[in-house]
């Protein structure tokens, strides 16, 4: 490694601290900082190549929303190193620098090693490849046991006195030591459904790459976005959701309830309305069959705990409804043109096919595609299984957990709970528990509301800091799936992130880059929406720049004419919606919603991957 | 038996038509056949050369200046090119062949709408554009040619241009025979272009078969074809016709035709043009989507000329002026990228173990 590669990037070690948030290490797992005292971790912190996700976390860490990193950091490492032995590659590490997770994939150096790795690989992956339908469907059963258990999970709160039937029926438990076990319980459940989530998702990107890399060979300039188009799949799960709504809608107007669904005012109001006739009720009860499961679509990612799903809050449904129920009676179709994106697809793979001029290589084609297509739809359906419907629930389940501790007075408000480490829940419960048996005063109270509040102001000034791209030495090569299909590491996007750097403050760019996501060129305003909740605000042809999106957006695709993200790539939800409406899109432009303000106008072109504003 | 026409219409060409028309015109017609739009215009055939050469008076001047001829010597290459040349330069045409010839551009303008119509005058050599004998750009072509008289004139510059010096030593070293090569000439009206330059079908950089690429620059295509200037480059995706890549040059220099002499010059470019892009976007597709349709008629890669008229009403026409078979990379043995008996199992092995490499 050369000097000057080195000097690229910051030293982990050398990013300073923030004023004031000063012992901040102690709210994450203490293995997640950069150290200065073990000289052994410290060299090799240094000589490994942290770079920032993004991707997943465009918000500094919750204490304990890092459950989920933690869950894929053991999951990803162990699929890796431990059961399908990736010749290349280990796990993924993880540090967190101001609040801010940066992840590294770790390489195996031997070659010998490597060697060894094959066999083990080419039997263990070559099976999860041949039986990859069975296993799935196996997946899938295990997936909703999860989640029923999860569901059947009860949270109960402490009795002054344990109900008779502990007595009369000789149970010899009580409730305080339920809570501590439905505590264990839920946070087994969410790791174990991890443990799941990755079962498939490195194999299968491993294909979609090895599928990519073959036709870049064949195709030099093909742009990513065609390659996606060859592989999506067309009916997938994360279209269920949103497509439940345009049927809802449609039902509105066959039943002639939808005035009162675009009445003013939210779902509470709209639901006592349909209550006082016939065809409301009908239109309830076709809304109550699709909520479970479609309705724990998140309204974000899942990621974090404040993404709600329609079922907490069914003014998002509603809203959506409104903008169907509106270019309905515009005459506009609302329905997804499954067969035109169908035909499309085949025409762009036929001509794509029509090109390559060896037979062996169309061969290798058809046969990596048909890979490719067998291993997509569980890398776009997990996400529904895992990242929503779980998510979603699981959030609850801890809010039921939160509201306890609320009630004895550890935490000043249920949203409190997420300042708090897995752990020291576990240790607050115990105190909580423990007092609550011996009937005296618990020491939690005086302890949390005051760390909690520290915390949030730690957390305030994490969220005015800019993460660096990356830390560490660059390495010469990147062979982790997972790593290049998701965040895209190349050698283009580590010189526009070195690039942003120097730029500093993102308002001076007056040109930003991303992924090219849906092809074409268009000139308008742009509308900044932070949240899902804030797309009421797009105006018809205005371009949507938004941090990232996801079914719950998809009323506003039916509005915008461009639309730009911060994070995803050609894969993402904005890229595929675009792609199917025709509208541009440029994704992963890592600071669009910092730099664009509302109102201004820009320039997207979703061919080059280019945002320019318009002066 | 028929005997061949000295002079026939463009559009009655095609790819069939190179023995007798020569292989720049048979391929104009074969672009007219293939749906294009190219300006109309007409061939002299190689009748119509041999016509001219028995009726010039001079097969004893080659006859005695080229047997005996020292290839290796430029000093009398030149000196026995010189002089054949100007003799075919004063020679007489047969009545027969100048009324014809004289009749075909009085069709033309009337076609045109204008009796004076300016063309281009272009020799078309029978071995010219074949794969593997290229005598791309050996002959001669004058633009914005206006009147029979210039025509004819122009005419007989063409058929001249077989015995330039090059094209001489040329024959002589791949051991063509001087009496059975012979040269068409095609007159073509002129595209009073905005734009224009070459396309070819693939990218000439790595190959990529799924890319168009198109060079361009203000005014006639000269410039480009020249490399007179650094051109405009735009790279599109033959699949979806979206423009992936826009590099706009700073371009100094045009060619047009300066409107009171009535001749194609070099003029030097405004110098709010020079960093401005020669195409719309919207010409750019038009383009490659011609480029993609002529390449699937055809059936192999090619190599354009092109030009874009824009009208006063903003129509726009976009011509094609010339087709050749892309030879670089056609040419290639292709290697298949994947190796052979690999299953899908040793691609994902070999993509994992190859990872992704950072400079």
């Amino acid at each position: 490694m050369s000097a000057k590669s080195k000097a690229e990037f910051q030293l982990p070690h050398a990013v300073e601290a923030i004023p004031g948030t000063e012992g901040w290490e102690r709210i994450y797992p203490y293995h997640y900082r950069f150290v200065t005292d073990d000289p052994e971790r410290r060299a090799y912190e240094e000589k490994m190549f942290w770079f920032y996700d993004g991707l997943h976390y465009p918000e500094p860490m919750y204490p304990f929303d890092i459950i989920w990193d933690e869950a894929w950091f053991l999951a990803l490492s162990q699929y890796n190193t431990r059961i399908f032995a990736i010749p290349p590659v280990y796990g993924v590490d993880h540090r967190i620098v101001n609040g801010y997770l940066y992840i590294s994939p770790v390489p195996v150096t031997d070659p010998k090693e490597i060697e060894a790795r094959v066999a083990h690989f080419m039997e263990r992956a070559g099976y999860y490849y041949q039986n990859w339908d069975r296993l799935v469907a196996k997946w899938e059963t295990k997936l909703k046991a999860t989640i029923g258990e999860l569901r059947a999970l009860k949270i109960e709160p402490l009795p002054a006195l344990e109900d008779s039937r502990v007595v009369f029926e000789g149970v010899g438990e009580s409730k305080g030591y339920h809570l501590l076990r439905a505590y264990d319980q839920l946070i087994d459940l969410g790791i174990r459904c991890w443990q799941y989530h990755f079962e498939f998702l490195n194999l299968g990107y491993a294909a979609y790459v090895t599928f990519l890399d073959f036709c870049r060979k064949l195709f030099p300039d093909v742009p990513s976005l065609r390659l996606a188009q060859m592989v999506a799949g067309i009916e997938t799960i994360m279209y269920r959701p949103d497509d439940e709504l345009k049927k809802l809608a449609r039902k509105a107007l066959e039943l002639g309830v939808d005035g009162v669904l675009s009445s003013s005012g939210g779902f509470a109001q709209v639901e006592t309305a349909l209550k006082g006739t016939e065809a409301g009720r009908k239109w309830l009860a076709a809304l109550a069959e699709v909520r479970d499961p479609w309705f724990y679509i998140s309204a974000g990612t899942g990621w974090y705990h404040h993404d709600r799903c329609w079922n907490d809050d069914l003014d998002l449904p509603l809203a959506s409804i409104r903008t169907y129920l509106d270019k309905l009676r515009q005459g506009v179709a609302i329905e997804r043109p499954v067969e035109q994106i169908r035909a499309e697809r085949d025409r762009i793979t036929a001509e794509y096919r029509a090109l390559i001029k060896s037979e062996q290589d169309r061969a290798t084609f058809d046969q990596l595609l048909g890979t490719s297509r067998t291993v997509f739809p569980y890398v776009e359906n997990h996400l529904f299984y895992v990242e929503h419907w779980f998510h979603s629930e699981f959030w609850n389940k801890l809010r039921e957990v939160a509201a306890i501790m609320k009630e004895h007075g550890f935490i000043h408000d249920v949203e409190d709970i997420w300042y708090l480490k897995r752990a020291e829940i576990k240790d607050a419960l115990w105190d909580l528990v423990t007092a609550w048996a011996t009937g005296v005063k618990p020491r939690g109270p005086k302890v949390w509301p005051q760390e909690i509040q520290w915390r949030k102001g730690v957390m305030e000034k994490f969220r005015a800091w800019r993460p660096p791209p990356a830390v560490g030495t660059k390495p010469e090569i990147i062979q982790e799936p997972f790593t290049v299909v998701l965040w895209g590491i190349t050698n283009e996007s580590l010189n526009a992130w070195a690039k942003l750097r120097e730029a500093g403050d993102g308002a001076s760019i007056p040109r930003l880059t991303g992924f090219a996501g849906s092809p074409g060129v268009v000139e308008g305003k742009a509308r900044v929406c932070r949240s899902v909740e804030e797309i009421g605000e797009l105006q018809e042809g205005e371009i949507l720049v938004a941090p990232t999106t996801s079914p719950s957006w998809a009323p506003a695709f039916v509005k915008i004419k461009a639309c730009v993200t911060d994070v995803g790539g050609v894969m993402c939800h904005a890229a595929i919606v675009c792609r199917e409406y025709g509208v541009p899109a440029v994704v992963g432009t890592g600071s669009a919603t910092s730099v664009i303000k509302s109102g201004t106008t820009i320039r997207v072109d979703g061919s080059e991957g280019t945002i320019t504003v318009v002066p | 038996m028929k005997a061949s026409p000295l002079v026939c219409w463009l559009h009655d060409c095609s790819q069939g038509s190179t023995a007798l028309v020569g292989g720049k015109c048979a391929s104009l017609g074969e672009l007219m056949r293939a749906g294009a739009l190219v300006p109309p215009g007409f061939a002299v055939t190689v009748a119509g050369y041999r016509q001219f050469l028995a009726g010039s008076g001079a097969q004893h001047l080659l006859a005695s200046h080229l047997e005996q001829l020292d290839y290796r010597d430029p000093q009398a290459l030149d000196a026995a090119s010189a002089e054949i040349r100007a003799h075919l330069e004063s020679a007489t045409f047969t009545a027969q062949l100048e009324d014809e010839i004289a009749e075909f551009y009085r069709r033309l303008g009337e076609r045109c709408g204008d009796a004076a119509v300016a063309v281009a005058v272009r020799s078309s050599a029978t071995a010219e554009d074949l794969p593997n004998a290229s005598f791309a750009g050996q002959q001669d072509s004058f633009l914005w040619i206006r009147g029979a008289g210039q025509v004819l004139q122009y005419v007989r510059r063409c058929f001249a241009s077989l015995f330039g010096a090059r094209a001489l030593a040329y024959r002589a070293r791949m051991g063509f025979d001087h009496d059975k090569v012979a040269i068409c000439v095609g007159v073509q009206k002129m595209v009073d272009s905005s734009a224009a330059g070459v396309m070819f079908t693939l990218n000439p950089s790595n190959g990529d078969p799924s890319t168009i690429l198109i060079n361009a620059n203000f005014g006639f295509g000269e410039s480009v074809v020249g490399g007179e200037v650094t051109p405009d480059e735009f790279m599109v995706n033959k699949v979806g016709l979206e423009i992936l890549r826009r590099v706009v040059s700073r371009k100094q220099v045009y060619y047009t035709v300066d409107r009171e002499s009535q001749v194609s010059r070099r003029f030097e470019l405004a110098a709010e043009l020079q960093e401005a892009p020669s195409l719309r976007d919207e010409e750019i597709v038009e383009l490659a989507g011609i480029g993609k349709r002529l390449e699937q008629h055809y059936g192999y890669p090619l190599d354009l000329e092109w030009a874009v008229e824009r009208g006063t009403a903003g129509a726009t026409d976009v011509f094609i002026l010339q087709a050749r078979p892309e030879t670089v990379w056609s040419n290639k043995a292709r290697v298949p990228a994947s190796p052979a008996g690999a299953s899908p199992m040793d691609l994902i092995l070999s993509t994992i173990l190859a990872g992704q490499r950072l400079g």
